[in-house]
């Protein structure tokens, strides 16, 4: 029954991937080579949408092979497979966390595991820096270290939602605003 | 932790969790200005400590950070059928999107268009984490130990993401620089230091 078969593969790369994204992509072409749903070349495919597309990457690459082996149901379903454990990891946590949450000792760890969180995901804001503000390949094929259209850009936007009255808006909007930008000059 | 938080109508869920699904570009990390609108500023439901307590946690837990965040929201707002109702809210956008790419876009990235549009997105993205990354940093990073546990951290993950290791020493590197192990490492020392100071015996 190859829904099954979807549902209980994806679950298998949902509950060893820790940490998101990234983490995915090791269990993901072992899945290619052992099921024969995908290729490593369609792999690398789905990391370049998933940049360029609202999901996960875990998600979409689950959307993807379920679809090409299996129609729209088989996306839908190894979807669900895939958030299925972390669903249920969450949820436990989650309960647990409410139920704890005048202890001084849960308030003691989440004031130490607070600093962590803040200091991950700035490392992960520089990761996102440098792939978007440095070493931009240009169309003649030659490599700019520091990419200054988008750096300016970025800077436009930041003293934008930081410093002025557009802070109001929505980031979505700036979101759009900078695609049309990006389209603009050709970046 | 103890401020009452609006309780929402599991539709209300739903279609703010979509919403946020289909505007979360690049990753877990670029939906966290999206979250702080959305989820701290408009809707009430969870406040700026309390989302970089999901991150953190959803570091260490398997699955996506963006979904786990939403599991956690759905969760602490309306219970276990806010958690799956939220939870699917989040997926709902990429999956329409993907199956429709798989469907019928197969060359949807070599088109320069996209490409532009998507470096100039890139670009945003950057400078809306920074300002997200800003008003995490004022809450959470207080005081003399979170700076120090801040500044260990990222200087760990920093090494661990843009530089390799090799040999023994390397594998020793990778474990100390996973976030898993950071994460637990930092909730043991905030641990330490509030019972230090005997802030434990309430």
């Amino acid at each position: 029954m190859i829904y099954l078969r979807l549902f209980f593969e994806f679950c298998k790369v949902g509950l060893f991937s820790i940490g998101g994204g990234l983490a995915t992509i090791p269990f993901l072409t072992d899945m290619g080579h052992r099921t024969g749903w995908f290729t490593p070349g369609q792999l690398a495919d789905m990391i370049a949408i998933s940049e360029s597309t609202p999901g996960p990457l875990g998600v979409n690459m689950a959307t993807y092979a379920g679809y090409t082996t299996a129609g729209i149901m088989g996306g839908i379903i190894a979807t669900l497979g895939l958030i299925f454990p972390s669903l249920v990891v969450t949820m436990i946590i989650a309960g647990f966390l409410q139920k704890f949450r005048d202890s001084a000792i849960v308030d003691a760890l989440f004031y130490g595991l607070r600093a962590a969180s803040v200091a991950l995901i700035t490392c992960a804001l520089l990761q996102v820096a440098k792939i978007a503000l440095l070493d931009h390949a240009m169309p003649d094929g030659t490599v700019q270290t520091f990419y200054w259209p988008a750096i300016i850009l970025a800077a436009i936007v930041f003293i934008c939602i930081r410093y002025t009255p557009l802070k109001k808006l929505h980031p979505i909007i700036f979101i759009a605003v900078s695609a049309a930008a990006g389209i603009a000059l050709g970046m | 932790m103890t401020e009452r938080k609006p309780i929402p109508l599991l539709a209300d869920l739903y279609l703010t969790f979509a919403r946020i699904g289909v505007m979360m570009f690049g990753g877990g990390y670029a939906m966290l200005p999206i979250l702080q609108r959305e989820v701290v500023e408009k809707k009430g439901w969870a406040t700026e400590d309390q989302l970089a307590d999901y991150y953190a946690v959803g570091q260490c837990t398997p699955g996506i950070i963006a979904v786990n965040t939403a599991t956690f929201v759905g969760s602490s707002t309306r219970g276990a059928a806010g958690a799956v109702i939220a939870t699917l809210g989040v997926i709902t956008g990429p999956v329409i999107i993907i199956l429709i790419i798989a469907a019928f876009l197969s060359g949807f990235m070599d088109l320069p268009v996209i490409a532009h549009a998507f470096n100039g997105v890139r670009a945003c993205v950057t400078a809306l984490i920074l300002s997200s990354v800003i008003k995490l940093f004022r809450g959470s990073v207080t005081d003399w130990p979170t700076r120090i546990i801040y500044l260990a951290v990222l200087a760990l993950a920093a090494a661990g993401t843009f530089a390799t290791f090799s040999g023994a020493a390397g594998r020793i590197m990778d474990l100390m620089t996973s976030p898993v192990f950071l994460v637990l490492a930092a909730g043991f020392a905030g641990l330490a230091v509030r019972a230090s100071k005997g802030g434990l015996r309430k």
